[in-house]
């Protein structure tokens, strides 16, 4: 075979009066680019007179799915003309593809009508999303205050089983990470704090820095952003999945209420754990600060233990952890209401966890800044 | 018929997701004890039927009367209570993934009953022998495979004696022979519970076996095209439509007169 017989050619000839050739040959599988329909549709345009669309394939060496697309593609071109299209001349395998693309006919509604919205539109619905959304919030913080009312009442569909097991997953396995960054965060107060307190010949004040910013601040709003990441997106993920699976439907089917039984124990587990895991995180925090000040400044063991028990007030320590325990709720709370909300593809699970991330991060932000203003109100 | 033959009455009943309406005004009744097909091409709204008919999806308009009472007019938590008489097995199984076997069936018992442990145990080793899973108690979901798993659902269905099953596309992915077993247990169940049971399938072996009537659902004209015996129909239908469904389009092929 010599190389310009493999070279794929379209040549467009009028044979007779009206009759449109369209002489094809070489190999039409083994090239990038191929001849367009361009030729065709020119001479088309030129000559109105034309009554057929012939195909002369003898030259044709191979083929594959983009030549029969290109037979489509001019066929579809004299559509709505009085041109009759000849298929003889093709080879049996693509008459009889053609045959079956063209056995069902296009359903013209099927496609989705792209349609651009006006502005006012786009305004309109947007705000009525948003406003649903909002709705959504708080029809769930309601459906779980109710459920934890019935719980208190006895009469919720609860298994304390459940409830345990996510204590375990949320409480003693989480406390190595606990651990690690709030030893870290300690460590970095320390260090900040002595630099900056040497210049004044203050050094031993780190210990009450240390000490009161861990107990208000960051021992809690850590452990709650740790807890967010890595105990918020597993419930999404978890009810998400069993979403997918169509398990909370059978939840339904059987009279369950999918909030008392699958949302309740994670809120009770989280709403009992926090408060230990900030107790936890206060004092590795501390221990960071005291391994700091201890062994890089001048300070003494007991200088650093009696400066900080005398910082820390009891009200201090129970702002903390009344923060903590309110933060463990909202990691429960956007966890699961956007494990609830998830669609039911993979893709939705995913997004839900990135979400209840997202979504409990911000809440816990944005809750401590209000909580210090009205700690500063309250003179607190 | 007498009224207290009647078990489910469809009425006037219209589903819709947002504005793009599914079905609209389907009626049909369903005798007790009866075993009752929902038939259809491929997303003509059997299953959105199905969500409806157990309280899954609220219905655009109409209702459904179960024992000639409302369903949808009841209040939330009545018709929780109403649903505990259904059993439902979903196309894929939804066992509790979290849950063995065992725990999956005896979790209903549990929450609806005051029977001692022991009972309940004896009545869920019962409810897996009854579906051929006798042993397999303490396995978890996803150890078992997919037959296995409907059959589990299967069971799960019965764990509190419904009045009603219903099963969502029973045959899907499952091997022929597994299909015909389960076709069986369908007709076993039904003879030995007195239960009447829904069905949502378009698979036609199984249609013709355990159906003693069944409607018709068309997508095209959104409403039930007709109600009867399946087999009846294949033979005596004026339909062409519902002929060609029934053979698998052989008689739309062979022509209209045969």
């Amino acid at each position: 075979m010599t190389t310009t017989a493999c070279i794929p050619n379209l040549a467009v000839e009028r044979t007779s009066p009206g009759v449109l050739l369209a002489r094809v040959s070489g190999n039409w599988r083994e090239r990038a680019t191929l001849p367009g329909v361009e030729p065709v549709r020119q001479v088309l345009r030129e000559e109105p007179s034309v009554k057929s669309l012939e195909f002369d394939t003898a030259g044709l060496t191979g083929w594959d799915s983009r030549f029969v697309a290109f037979i489509s593609q001019c066929a579809g071109m004299v559509r709505g003309r009085d041109i009759e299209v000849q298929y003889d001349g093709l080879p049996e395998g693509v008459r009889r593809l053609l045959r079956l693309a063209h056995a069902v006919p296009d359903k013209a509604d099927a496609h989705r009508a792209i349609v651009k919205a006006s502005f006012f539109r786009n305004v309109g619905e947007r705000t009525i999303q948003g406003w649903e959304g909002i709705l959504g919030l708080f029809t769930f913080l309601g459906q779980n205050l109710m459920a934890l009312v019935n719980l208190l009442r006895g009469r919720a569909q609860f298994r304390w089983a459940d409830a345990f097991q996510v204590m375990e997953q949320t409480g003693p396995q989480a406390l190595g990470i606990v651990a690690l960054i709030n030893f870290l965060v300690g460590l970095i107060l320390a260090f900040v704090g002595a630099l900056e307190l040497a210049r004044f010949g203050a050094s031993i004040y780190v210990a009450d820095l240390v000490g009161i910013a861990t107990v208000r601040e960051m021992g809690c709003i850590m452990t709650g952003i740790i807890l967010c990441g890595r105990t918020g997106a597993a419930f999404a993920a978890q009810l998400g999945t069993m979403k997918v699976n169509e398990e909370i439907n059978a939840l339904q089917t059987f009279g369950f209420s999918p909030i008392e039984f699958l949302v309740l124990p994670r809120m009770v587990a989280l709403l009992l754990m926090m408060p230990f895991l900030c107790v936890f995180a206060d004092l590795i925090s501390i221990a960071g600060g005291y391994f700091v000040s201890v062994g890089m400044l001048d300070i003494t063991s007991t200088e650093y233990v009696s400066r900080t028990i005398h910082a820390i007030q009891l009200k201090s320590f129970l702002l903390g952890i009344v923060k903590g325990t309110f933060f463990g709720f909202l990691v429960a709370y956007t966890g699961c209401l956007r494990g609830m909300q998830s669609g039911q593809t993979a893709a939705a699970v995913g997004q839900a966890a990135t979400r209840a991330v997202v979504s409990g991060i911000s809440a816990i932000v944005a809750s401590d800044g209000i909580f210090a203003v009205l700690c500063n109100a309250l003179r607190i | 018929m007498n009224a207290d033959d009647i078990k489910i009455e469809l009425e006037h009943l219209s589903m819709a997701y947002g504005p793009y309406v599914v079905m609209r005004d389907i009626n049909a009744r369903v005798n007790r004890g009866s075993i009752f097909v929902i038939m259809g091409e491929s997303g003509s709204g059997k299953s959105t039927l199905l969500r409806t008919m157990i309280g899954l999806q609220s219905p655009g308009e109409g209702d459904i009367l179960y024992d000639g009472q409302s369903f949808w007019g009841l209040d939330e938590e009545a018709r929780r209570v109403q649903v505990r008489k259904f059993g439902v097995l979903f196309q894929s199984s939804a066992l509790w993934s979290s849950m063995t076997l065992a725990e999956n069936v005896e979790l209903p018992l549990a929450q609806y009953t005051d029977w001692p442990q022991a009972d309940r145990q004896e009545v869920v080793r019962l409810k897996l022998a009854l579906v051929g899973l006798a042993g397999f108690e303490d396995y978890y979901p996803a150890e078992i495979s997919g037959g296995m798993r409907k059959r589990a659902g299967l069971a799960r269905a019965m764990a509190l004696d419904p009045e009603i099953l219903f099963f969502d596309e029973p045959s899907a992915g499952l091997d022929p022979v597994l299909s015909r077993n389960l076709d069986k247990l369908i007709l076993e169940l039904r003879d030995s519970l007195g239960a009447t049971v829904v069905v949502v399938t378009h698979e036609l072996a199984s249609i013709f076996t355990i159906a003693d009537d069944s409607i018709f659902l068309d997508a095209e004209s959104k409403t039930v095209r007709v109600q009867g015996n399946p087999t009846e129909l294949r033979e005596h239908s004026p339909d062409l439509k519902i002929r060609t469904f029934l053979t698998r389009g052989e008689f739309s092929e062979r022509g209209a007169t045969p």
